[in-house]
């Protein structure tokens, strides 16, 4: 070894992801890792406000306020529930999406975006297919951007309305989460926040509790956010999935996660069980054996019955019922996947009010 | 030809082996004379440079420079970058062939190095070693070589298929042209789903982005070392492209032991730069090879400082702004280089690992020109090209991308300190760049 190698690598080596990045505009949301504890509370308190708030006020708060939704992939839920979460803060929103606009003339990012400003639109949220997208957008209009998805890169809303369903599901004198704990969701949005649910979040939160992401890792967003997230909170991140779509070094992306490839193992530990959708448009000629990836990986009743009794099952969709997941389970007590659903339209609130209040509302809101 | 005498400065001539205060009579665009200060015999009539408290030094040579004429106008010309080399020091760049068209013909080769184009300093053109850079047939080796060309390559892609590199190495050693190898499988690293756009490792996995691994480049050179060895009668020469790897350079390496005829370069970016640079998908930090991690930079340091680098090369890649503004894997590869090189090699390989000035010029001119047989070039000795570059080795400053030369400034180097600034550059015995001092 040569001594003067040493020197180098500390003179040079930056900081991996800066935890924030300062130039952003402060209403921008493009990684978990932008948000302090403070500001995850803040978004997980001003969620349960918004969401129990009258309607007929509610749509006060950003009153013919410009929201606009670029897509760039096609999306059901996170599409709509920002839409709705928008509109239900009154503000105007319009929608872009690849297929029908100048994108399919060729426009750029970066056109599209300055286009979008000169509009008049006082945020942007970004769904996009290259890993980084959100970035871009941010750096060239200098909006509030809210990131609905870059790639296989991050899904910050998504961990966050993960976060805000196993919160509601958890019991912090006994750390375990229970799936009857919440209301179910039938019944109108305004009474079914659960009465207990934890909003002030710390590094101990979910100390002795581990969450397992299941499946599709390495192509998937919303892995990636919570592996980001939940640790912080003092939640052990469990990664399970065969090599092909979970790389051994996927453990290196950040402290408190660990590899579990014995599904059951996985299961016989968690208290909350994120499954992942399989991304064949990701997937780039990886062959994969369909029927060994569900007899290793499905989760069935008889599964989770046995390795699971009282986890709760998340599920970001869409499902593909019958290959992760058996329709029993998705349909069964212990999912909690319309829970997230309609946790996204007040997650989606909160981060949406942020966006457009970020620069006068500086100091916080109780 | 008027006469240009360079009075006062500090020669440094690595190949020839001096380091002393000499005066230097340029003619005719060669070295004419060479005395102690104020000791030039036949400089009566000469113009003066007054090279005071300077370096002069063999003008720099760069083996590995995308000059995007033809066809690639509007990231850079031939007149632009052989400017911006200029501004670096460099008075030779060796032109790889991925232009539009790729050049592949004696006609592309000759009409480079026209003057029409404008080159400020001499342009020696490389060839692709296949038609059309496609992988598939050999391209007349003997012509090229008569039309000026100094190496063949596919650079920008591999010569992936084993017979056809076997092939080339045979054929371009049978005319005395050395293969310079694009060391990529992209079998490893062109999936279906599109190319991969950086190094692959924990940063690629936490950033989304699809990862080349290492193995991609050191597996290549390991074969074509094999090619070499096979070929050990034939005396192939291989050069290895923009190495980026430790595996690669201990292949590279104990080729040399065996007595291989196993050369490569390494660019600033790879000994200077790792893919945590990559930041928050800085476009300007996509290259390929791409930045690697801390023990591969570091073992390409090494590699430097104990001789198994040959040269230093930039691997210059303009690409307009435009081109850069756009979604990180959708960016095309390459960043600027020439007139950074000096500055940087001078800033760490000399100033902060202590490598002595004569060996950081030698591995950017005389061992370069040596490489590919560039006679006459990277040193000053009586009848050598009057290529030279004089500068003042102690002087820091700032690179500012925007006030560069090249039309392009895709770097990740804009706004770092540099140490060593060219007062003048003269190819040829003519001044191609000088700075207001």
């Amino acid at each position: 070894m040569n001594p003067t190698a040493t020197p180098v690598r500390r003179q040079l080596h930056p900081p991996p992801v800066p935890a924030s990045p300062f130039p952003y505009h402060p209403g921008s949301l493009l990684s978990v890792g932008d948000l302090s504890l403070d500001g995850i509370s803040l978004i997980l308190t001003r969620a349960t406000a918004l969401e129990n708030q009258d309607p007929l006020t509610r749509d006060r708060i950003l009153a013919k306020r410009r929201v606009a939704l670029l897509f760039y992939e096609s999306s059901t839920r996170t599409r709509t529930s920002f839409e709705l979460a928008a509109k239900g803060l009154g503000a105007d929103t319009t929608l872009v999406s690849s297929l029908s606009s100048s994108i399919e003339k060729g426009e750029s990012l970066k056109d599209t975006g300055l286009t979008l400003r000169a509009l008049g639109a006082e945020a942007i949220i970004l769904r996009h297919n290259a890993s980084g997208a959100a970035w871009l957008l941010e750096a060239e209009t200098r909006l509030p951007v809210l990131n609905a998805g870059d790639g296989m890169h991050e899904h910050p809303t998504q961990a966050l309305l993960d976060l805000r369903t196993i919160l509601a599901h958890f019991d912090p004198s006994t750390k375990s989460c229970h799936p009857e704990r919440a209301k179910r969701v039938e019944g109108p949005a305004s009474q079914i926040s659960p009465p207990h649910s934890i909003h002030q979040v710390t590094p101990e939160t979910l100390a002795g509790v581990t969450v397992s992401i299941v499946g599709d890792i390495l192509h998937s967003r919303v892995a990636r956010s919570n592996m980001l997230l939940l640790p912080r909170l003092g939640a052990r991140v469990l990664l399970c999935g065969p090599k092909e779509l979970l790389p051994d070094l996927a453990a290196l992306a950040g402290p408190g996660i660990a590899i579990e490839r014995d599904f059951e193992a996985a299961l016989r530990q968690s208290q909350a069980i994120i499954m992942l959708r399989i991304q064949a448009e990701r997937l780039a000629g990886l062959q994969l054996d369909l029927e060994e990836y569900k007899a290793r990986y499905q989760l069935t009743g008889q599964r989770l019955a046995a390795h699971a009794p009282e986890a709760v099952v998340l599920h970001p969709g869409p499902i593909i019922r019958g290959l992760e997941v058996t329709a029993g389970v998705a349909d069964g007590p212990q999912s909690v996947i319309l829970e997230q659903v309609r946790n996204g339209v007040a997650i989606r609130m909160a981060v949406v009010e942020r966006a457009l209040l970020a620069e006068t509302a500086k100091g916080g809101r109780a | 030809m008027t006469a240009l005498a360079i009075r006062g400065g500090h020669l440094v001539d690595p190949a020839a082996g001096v380091d002393l205060p000499k005066d230097i009579l340029l003619k005719d665009g060669r070295v004419a004379e060479i005395a102690s200060p104020g000791k030039l015999k036949s400089a009566n009539g000469a113009d003066v440079l007054d090279a005071t408290g300077l370096t002069v030094a063999p003008g720099l040579v760069d083996i590995h420079v995308h000059l995007r004429e033809p066809g690639h106008t509007h990231k850079e010309t031939i007149a632009t970058g052989t400017a911006a080399a200029a501004a670096g020091g460099f008075t030779a760049v060796a032109a790889m062939p991925n232009t539009l068209p790729v050049n592949d013909s004696p006609e592309t080769t000759r009409w480079m190095q026209a003057p029409e184009r404008g080159a400020v300093i001499r342009v020696f053109p490389i060839a692709a070693a296949t038609r059309g850079s496609k992988g598939d047939a050999i391209n007349d080796y003997a012509a090229l070589k008569s039309a000026g060309v100094v190496a063949v390559t596919d650079d920008g892609l591999p010569i992936l298929k084993d017979n056809i590199m076997r092939e080339v190495l045979a054929a371009a050693a049978r005319v005395g042209l050395s293969v310079i190898q694009h060391a990529e499988d992209t079998r490893l690293t062109q999936g279906a789903g599109g190319a991969a756009s950086m190094n692959l490792g924990p940063v690629s996995f936490r950033l989304g982005l699809r990862g080349m691994p290492p193995e991609a480049e050191s597996s290549l050179v390991e074969r074509d070392i094999r090619l070499v060895t096979e070929l050990r009668d034939a005396r192939a020469h291989l050069h290895v492209a923009h190495i980026s790897t430790a595996a690669a350079v201990a292949a590279v390496r104990q080729a040399r032991r065996n007595g291989l005829r196993v050369t490569c370069e390494v660019a600033p970016h790879h000994f200077l730069l790792t893919e945590e640079h990559v930041g928050l998908y800085n476009t300007n930090a996509k290259m390929n090879p791409p930045l690697r991690s801390a023990a591969d930079r570091d073992a390409m340091i090494e590699a430097i400082l104990d001789g198994v680098v040959d040269a230093i090369a930039t691997d210059h890649a303009p690409h307009a702004v435009h081109e850069k503004e756009v979604e990180f894997e959708n960016a095309p590869n390459g960043i600027i280089g020439v007139e950074t090189a000096l500055g940087l090699c001078l800033r760490w390989l000399h100033k902060e690992w202590k490598m002595p000035i004569g060996r950081v010029l030698s591995l950017l001119s005389a061992q370069p020109a040596a490489l590919l047989g560039m006679k006459g070039r990277g040193t000053l000795t009586v009848g050598s090209f009057a290529d030279v570059v004089v500068f003042d080795p102690k002087a820091e400053w700032t690179y500012n991308a925007r006030e560069g030369k090249s039309k392009s400034r895709n770097t990740p180097f804009d706004g770092w300190t540099m140490q060593g600034k060219v007062r003048w550059t003269i190819s040829e015995g003519r001044i191609a760049y000088e700075r207001a001092s």
